[in-house]
């Protein structure tokens, strides 16, 4: 593989997809440096070792195999541009999955400019192009479902059904927003989705929703209630080096807790790229050494994610187990807006914006006559405006009280206390109105 | 709620019991006509967590060798057989895993109790008991509440070196969003333990290995099914008007021996157990020092930022015209703690560091203790 010495790093997507345009991108990994250079070897090696030792297989309705030990039969899906014979998802279900990426897509860009005009602050961290991994998996929950997800949850959020003017105004800090103002971008809890956080710390949120899992579990076999609730933990590929995942993989395993692990592999974490920082980049592999299957798909294309996730889910609600699922994918803007985006390099992403989640179903739908640009146009609009309206209700909003600053630290507020009284602090109306020394 | 049996305890005579481990103890020795029951504080937070967990279904205990082994020091004695393996779990050795499950099962609606074989292990999993559990209520505005109670052993044993004898009440302490309790006797491991799987918000419960082998006399309240302490009150173990001393946990039972000492030689000690670190119960340490004007905290934990230093802060902002001599803390060596037993008796507070420093606040000043 040619090196180039001054050459900045330009990363080849691993080619197990069958469908990935990589072959269009046949350049190699030109990686500078010394280490690399084995780590190029190597890895080519190791991608043609993988590619030999996977069966070609089942056409796409084929079951992920259940392992114990072996490696994994990695699903070959068709490649979504081609015609299909029999199509993989109905009218209703193709705009509702193009409503849902336009949604995340037009949602975060609106997000960019709020943020560049200073209505919103701090860590935002956005999630364009990654938005067929979120859409493919969470559209085909229920309200009861769980989702667990990093600082990158906007569009997990929406996605889940969190309306546009809670996420909005929550990004504003007002106090309409889903968390009242008090968690910010990073931290997007609803209880009335399930959406559990919004977890600042990688791997912080992969135990939590473990434990949301084991919740399911409990409340089946202990509780006897009817419940076949599923957890999906969204994390990136920097987290899959952290202890914590690993933690989890084994006690999911070990207890058959009904959760997915999702690895929204963007192959960056800030600037810190995956092949530099793994030892072995193929993260599915990491899922058959806990005893569940490790699957790896596209995750730039959303028909194939929702197929891999109709799997996995299924699994878990029939009390099967875990999965590890791992989405290539790429996030078209810097890590967070802050970022200025330097390490990557231009041709990599251009790679990537040919292979936009949107375009690529709109294409789909068009070629097999599920929808007409005029439809589609008219979801735009739609969208459109319910974006514009959330940033007019989230600037129209109140910012907190300030009450609100004391509140929610306790469930039980006598948390606070004993005053210099001898009473629960909460009980002196003072203190609730903020107004009192705390 | 809580489908809570009243049972009713006599002091005389023999009892059928429906709780088979930790109160064959007390059934056995309750023959005698007139005793009041002894309890030791292994089996009164084991008492607790029985009950709790047979009162409601949502209760369940995690942790390292909970299970099989009964317990690393034996407070979960029994439950493994009595609750059975889905609600008494064995872990791996796994504390950020564990840790951070008990809290993804509590904001999904569980209430667990997650032991840490000794809080020293707790600091693998401190991101969670802070970040996702002590900081979720407010950062999701009151949406998801974690009932979790985070309990094990805590600072000093005997002989076990630097790793495993640190006190984490004063870094737990200031963390908003938690409660930390630390009690002494076992009515207050029963009352608070009891209160702290009630409660709705995340316990840090730190216990003292050194403490669970000791026996205290408990009354018939306490051994009620329901008795329940307060979060957040001190008690006053005893009363006095020369000097107020204050501590918590194994420290307690010190500064009592401590007021034994400097009531012979005609002082008159009032020790507040403060079985509450947060809440911290400062209006009862105003009330006690305004009585007697003078203060000595005593801890075990490292010096610098420990809960004597809080409790110093706290008075000089409310009392300090009441002090009529500088506060004296008492704290362990602001060195790891060593292994040799010399040593480590000079690293952790004795009894008669706290009568010295008792005596010294008194011939700080001439002027008499105004009386409240």
């Amino acid at each position: 593989m040619a090196c180039s010495a001054t050459a900045k790093i330009i990363h080849n997507p691993l080619m197990l997809s069958s469908s990935r345009s990589a072959e269009k991108y046949e350049s190699c990994c030109k990686i500078s440096g010394p280490t690399s250079l084995l780590g190029s070897k190597f890895l080519g090696k190791k991608l043609l070792s993988a590619k030999s030792a996977i069966s070609p297989a089942s056409r796409r309705s084929g079951a992920v195999v259940a392992v114990s030990s072996d490696v994994v039969k990695e699903k070959k899906l068709k490649s979504s541009s081609s015609a299909a014979s029999n199509l993989l998802i109905t009218k209703e279900e193709g705009l509702v999955l193009y409503e849902d990426m336009y949604l995340g897509r037009a949602f975060e860009d609106m997000c960019a400019q709020m943020y560049y005009r200073g209505k919103m602050f701090g860590f935002v961290h956005l999630y364009n192009g990654q938005e067929a991994v979120s859409t493919g998996f969470i559209k085909l929950l229920k309200q009861e479902d769980c989702v667990v997800s990093t600082y990158r949850d906007h569009v997990h959020s929406l996605s889940k059904g969190v309306p546009a003017r809670q996420v909005m105004s929550e990004l504003f800090g007002k106090t309409t927003g889903c968390c009242r103002g008090q968690g910010g971008s990073m931290h997007m809890f609803s209880k009335e989705h399930n959406v559990l956080g919004g977890f600042a710390f990688i791997g912080e949120g992969i135990p939590v929703a473990t434990g949301a899992a084991f919740t399911s579990k409990y409340k089946r076999e202990v509780l006897k209630e009817n419940c076949d609730e599923v957890t999906l933990a969204f994390f990136g590929d920097g987290t899959c080096n952290n202890g914590q995942f690993f933690e989890c993989l084994n006690m999911a395993s070990l207890w058959k807790l009904p959760i997915v692990f999702v690895v929204e592999n963007n192959l960056w974490a800030i600037g810190m790229s995956h092949l530099r920082s793994t030892s072995d980049p193929q993260i599915w592999k990491k899922g058959p050494a806990f005893g569940m299957p490790g699957v790896h798909v596209d995750g730039m294309d959303v028909l194939k994610v929702r197929e891999v996730a109709q799997e996995a889910i299924g699994r878990a609600r029939r009390g099967e187990g875990p999965t590890l699922v791992e989405c290539e994918t790429y996030r078209f803007r810097g890590h967070s807006l802050a970022d200025p985006d330097e390490l990557r390099d231009p041709a990599e992403k251009a790679h990537y914006a040919t292979r936009d989640p949107i375009t690529a179903l709109k294409k789909y739908l068009f070629e097999n006559n599920l929808a007409n640009e005029a439809e589609l146009k008219a979801i735009d609009k739609k969208i459109d405006e319910i974006i514009e309206d959330s940033v007019e209700f989230a600037d129209a909003s109140p910012v907190p009280a300030r009450n609100q600053l004391l509140e929610n630290v306790f469930a039980d507020p006598r948390g606070f206390g004993i005053g210099p009284d001898g009473k629960y602090r909460c009980e002196d109306p003072k203190f609730t109105e903020g107004t009192a020394q705390v | 709620m809580l489908g809570v049996l009243r049972r009713k305890v006599a002091c005389q005579g023999a009892h059928a019991w429906g709780l088979e481990q930790g109160l064959r103890v007390i059934a056995s020795r309750a023959l005698s006509s007139s005793a009041k029951e002894t309890m030791t504080v292994r089996d009164a937070l084991n008492s607790a967590l029985d009950e709790e967990m047979s009162a409601d279904p949502k209760v369940f205990v995690m942790g390292e060798e909970v299970g099989e082994y009964q317990g690393a020091y034996k407070i979960t004695k029994g439950l493994l057989n009595k609750y059975g393996p889905e609600r008494v779990l064995d872990t791996p050795i796994t504390e950020a895993g564990f840790a951070g499950i008990g809290v993804g099962a509590a904001y999904y609606g569980l209430k667990p109790v997650i032991e840490f074989m000794t809080f020293n292990f707790s600091m693998q999993a401190i991101d969670h008991i802070i970040n996702s559990a002590a900081k979720s209520n407010y950062m999701s505005s009151g949406q998801i509440s974690v009932p979790i109670v985070f309990r094990g052993p805590n600072g000093a044993a005997a002989g076990v070196g630097a790793q495993h004898s640190q006190c984490y009440a004063a870094w737990f302490g200031a963390c908003p969003g938690l409660k930390v309790l630390t009690p002494y006797s076992s009515e207050d491991a029963r009352g608070l333990l009891k209160a702290a799987i009630r409660d709705p918000d995340p316990v840090v419960f730190l216990e003292n290995e050194l403490l669970y082998g000791e026996s205290f006399p408990v009354s018939a309240e306490v051994l009620d099914s329901s008795f329940c302490l307060p979060i957040g009150k001190a008690k006053i173990e005893r009363e006095g008007k020369d000097v107020t001393i204050t501590a918590f946990s194994k420290m307690v039972g010190y500064a009592l021996q401590a007021a034994d000492i400097l009531a012979k030689e005609g002082f008159s000690a009032e020790v507040i157990n403060l079985r509450s670190i947060r809440p911290l119960d400062r209006a009862a340490i105003n009330a006690s020092v305004r009585k007697t004007n003078r203060l000595v905290t005593v801890e075990e934990g490292f010096p610098q930022h420990g809960v004597g230093a809080e409790i110093c802060a706290s008075v000089l902002e409310d009392s300090f015209e009441y002090l009529d001599a500088a506060v004296e803390r008492i704290s362990g060596a602001d060195v790891p703690m060593p292994y040799a037993a010399n040593l480590e008796r000079m690293a952790v507070p004795q009894v008669e560091d706290i009568v010295r420093a008792a005596k010294r606040t008194c011939y700080r000043s001439t002027a008499l203790a105004a009386t409240a």
